[in-house]
């Protein structure tokens, strides 16, 4: 009977455990640890190819909007432009061929959620491995990081 | 031998009595000294860590100028806000766009005194969308934004000596008043005898109009009474809003050793002022037109530079017979505080001197102004027959009255100076309820969501004057306490007693709610209207224009851009405007120089501050991050090389690239 309790209360106990883990620190753009956590919550497809964060599905691309890319621009000098080059790493790594490198929805991920991205992404985690500087969000919103992605699809078109 | 032997029995016998008296003192008077069981106590004061507190207060900081914010009940200090002196921990004061906020018509001023926090009303309600505070020695009000916890603007008032009936609201936030403390003479600079007081001296009443959208002050006008000493003021509430109240003493007029020369009369005065009718008659072209200086520091846009704007004259009503917007309330015996219940119908005032505090009724003020129930006239003000007035006098209240809040349940709490104690007693009977010991000498009490229509009386604070033993010893003075005191049932309750920064004299608590979602997390970029802030990353630069270098710089974590700048020479006037590009919250950086005369500056997320710096000497200059950003703190530094007076170095600058 005791011993029952016991269990009863182990087992409680041990529910517990992920819900206290998981509360806090949700918003905290330092990692917690760059260890990844012991289990790793499994990533959907469209999660590891795309990046975690409040793009969820596949975004329309078509032609380069001249529009959009002077909006994104403009958000690129005041936002981003003080931690990447556009060739070489600096704070951050080279952004001239980012979109070579990932999908837009990717770098909107990352632009929208990078303590997310750095915590909780296989790309993230190595990327903060590499550059020692977890990226802080820099309060873009979803269509100010679409405009950035036409921005460097733009300047990828220009330059390569 | 002898003697040692006396030494040690009369060490004993002083021991023993020390323990007795000890004893008695901690164990003796246990009604005096009423907690709650302590496990109780601490269970009420207990706020988890990661928790939020109920209740934002806002204690006055007295002689050190600033506003320090607090969380009720757990009492965890928040933060000091500063308002009228400068802060080098922030470079409030120190930075080219907060000195402005300094200045006045006697020229930069470091340091103030500040008083009485009041939180702008909306319906007789606190409503959480600015505080204003008075600075006492050199006249001022502060307005402090409380989205962004920042001193946004500050008023001069003139013809004003020491500003202290300051800075209540009335209940709609129509007007902020001031008044003098120490009157003076009306016309600006006279130069007279001290002994010419009673022909040349006056008091003002200042009413300050504020605009609803902004909260910004304009000085309307201002009421000529008497040359007494005029104390403190509350505005009236539901029937009583159109008016404010104010305390007087010294109707002796004495201009020296006031402590005996101003207690010769009985009673002194409550003058009670319909601010509407003044406005009403100012509107319809009352009063004069005076010359005056007195400066008005604000910011133009979202953020920027301060301004000075500076006027030259004020408009200044002098009563006339038949006006009918002020009266004279006789009350017993040189009484502080004024203070109104929250119907709006009773009107406390507590008489330093006085054995009982008397307590006016509105409506029978009305009354007695409607039956011209006067005593007589003073400087063509009716004073108001006392016994037309009077509804209640508390019978018993200790030594030296003060100040009074309200629990919007029919009782009011009281505090009382010398005998060191809050009275609680029943707005209905008039009679003490309850009293409970403060530690020590408490000046002003206040409750949650006090001096408003629907006070939410759960916890009533005391801000005392002398901590002596209460905490751990830290030299001949000690900071100034507070105690928390739980009002929600019959009898008061102490729970928490803590030291607190300056001199607390009011305080306001307003529940965390109505504040703490309209705060902000960051400067937005996009709507930075600094003219010196930097929009684009690639914008960073330096220019000169004769000795002066502008260094449009900018930091993020972690590097400043520019961190290396050649071609500053001495005699050079250096202006660093930093942007801090980050934009998330909390994300602060700070920059200090090497050898610079001034405090280093903090710079919140997406906010440009300057910081001048004239070197004097050749050298190299690092300079760096005061605030701890981030993982590469420590590496987030820069020089600046400064080359002789005639020197030809190329002004240059530039980041990275090495």
């Amino acid at each position: 009977m005791n011993t029952y309790k016991h269990l009863l209360k182990s087992i409680t106990l041990l529910l517990l455990i992920p819900v206290l883990y998981s509360c806090g620190g949700e918003e905290s753009s330092e990692p917690r640890s760059t260890q990844p956590p012991v289990e790793e919550p499994a990533l959907t497809e469209f999660e590891l190819e795309h990046g975690i964060g409040p793009v969820t599905e596949p975004i329309e691309i078509g032609d380069i909007d001249p529009d959009l890319v002077t909006k994104g621009r403009n958000i690129y000098e005041m936002k981003c432009e003080m931690c990447h080059n556009y060739q070489g790493r600096m704070v951050g790594p080279e952004l001239g061929n980012v979109m070579e490198r990932r999908s837009p929805e990717f770098v909107m991920n990352f632009i929208l959620n990078p303590s997310g991205m750095v915590r909780e992404h296989p790309v993230g985690q190595e990327l903060l491995r590499e550059y020692m500087t977890a990226m802080p969000f820099q309060n873009v919103q979803k269509d100010e990081a679409r405009a950035i992605v036409e921005y460097l699809r733009y300047y990828y078109e220009e330059n390569n | 031998m002898d003697n040692k032997k006396s030494n040690t029995l009369r060490g004993l016998l002083f021991g023993a009595g020390f323990i007795a008296i000890a004893a008695f003192i901690f164990t003796g008077c246990p009604s005096q000294q009423r907690m709650l069981d302590t496990g109780d106590a601490a269970q009420k004061v207990y706020v988890a860590p990661g928790e939020h507190d109920e209740y934002y207060g806002f204690f006055s900081g007295g002689y050190s100028g600033q506003l320090s914010v607090w969380g009720l009940p757990s009492a965890r200090f928040l933060k000091v806000i500063p308002v009228f002196s400068q802060d080098p921990e922030t470079g409030y004061g120190y930075s080219e766009e907060t000195k402005p906020l300094l200045k006045t018509s006697y020229g930069f001023i470091p340091w103030d005194d500040s008083h009485h926090p009041h939180i702008s009303q909306t319906n007789g309600d606190a409503d959480g969308r600015w505080i204003y505070i008075n600075a006492n020695n050199t006249p001022r009000i502060a307005r402090i934004d409380l989205q962004t916890f920042e001193t946004k603007e500050i008023l001069e008032l003139p013809n004003t000596g020491g500003n202290h009936a300051s800075s209540f609201v009335t209940s709609n936030s129509e007007y902020v008043i001031g008044a003098t403390r120490f009157s003076i003479p009306y016309e600006m600079d006279l130069d007279v005898p001290i002994d010419s007081y009673s022909d040349e001296f006056r008091g003002a009443l200042s009413f300050i109009q504020l605009d609803p959208e902004t909260g910004m002050m304009e000085m309307d006008f201002q009421i000529l009474v008497p040359p007494y000493n005029y104390d403190l003021g509350r505005a009236g509430k539901g029937p009583s809003a159109d008016w404010v109240f104010f305390t007087t003493y010294n109707t002796e007029e004495a201009h020296t050793l006031l402590e005996v020369n101003a207690s010769r009369n009985d009673k002194d005065y409550v003058a009670a002022v319909n601010w509407k009718r003044a406005a009403e008659l100012v509107r319809n072209g009352a009063g004069e037109t005076m010359s005056a200086e007195y400066y008005h520091n604000y910011y133009e846009g979202n953020q920027g530079i301060a301004i000075n704007d500076v006027k030259n004259q004020v408009t200044v009503l002098t009563p006339e017979d038949g006006q009918d917007f002020i009266y004279f309330l006789p009350t017993p015996k040189s009484p502080h505080g004024v203070d109104l219940d929250p119907t709006g119908e009773f009107i406390v005032a507590g008489g330093k001197l006085a054995t009982v505090i008397p307590v006016h009724s509105f409506s029978r003020m009305l009354d007695a102004i409607e039956n011209r129930r006067f005593e007589g006239h003073v400087e063509n003000i009716p004073i108001l027959d006392y016994d037309a007035t009077i509804i209640g006098e508390v019978e018993n209240p200790g030594l030296g009255p003060l100040h009074t809040e309200f629990d919007g349940r029919g009782y009011a709490y009281t505090s009382v100076y010398i005998s060191s104690e809050i009275v609680k007693w029943s707005l209905e009977t008039f009679e003490v309820v309850d009293r409970i010991d403060a530690y020590y000498s408490i000046g002003h009490l206040m409750i949650t969501g006090g001096d408003t229509k629907n006070p939410d009386a759960r916890y009533l604070v005391g801000l005392t004057k002398t901590a002596k033993d209460r905490y751990l010893p830290t030299g001949p003075k000690q900071n100034h306490p507070a105690q928390l005191y739980d009002i929600s049932g019959d009898r008061m309750q102490l729970l928490l007693d803590f030291p607190t920064i300056g001199e607390p004299h009011y305080a306001q608590a307003i529940r965390a709610d109505k504040v703490a979602p309209n705060v902000k997390q960051i400067y937005e970029m996009e709507e930075n209207d600094h003219p010196h802030a930097l929009r684009r990353v690639a914008d960073n630069r330096i220019e000169r224009d004769g000795d002066v270098v502008r260094v449009y710089m900018s930091s993020t974590r972690s590097h400043f851009r520019p961190d290396n700048i050649e071609g500053v020479r001495v005699g050079d006037t250096v202006y660093i405007h930093l942007t801090n590009l980050e934009q998330e919250w909390d994300v602060v950086h700070g920059i200090a120089i090497k050898g610079a005369n001034n405090s280093e500056i903090l710079v919140a997320p997406g906010q440009t501050k300057t910081i001048k710096w004239e070197p004097t000497r050749t050298g190299i200059y690092p300079f760096y991050c005061t605030a701890f950003c981030s993982a590469l703190h420590q590496e987030m530094q820069g020089y600046i090389r400064v080359s002789a007076a005639d020197s030809d170095v190329p002004l240059t600058w530039s980041t990275g690239g090495n």
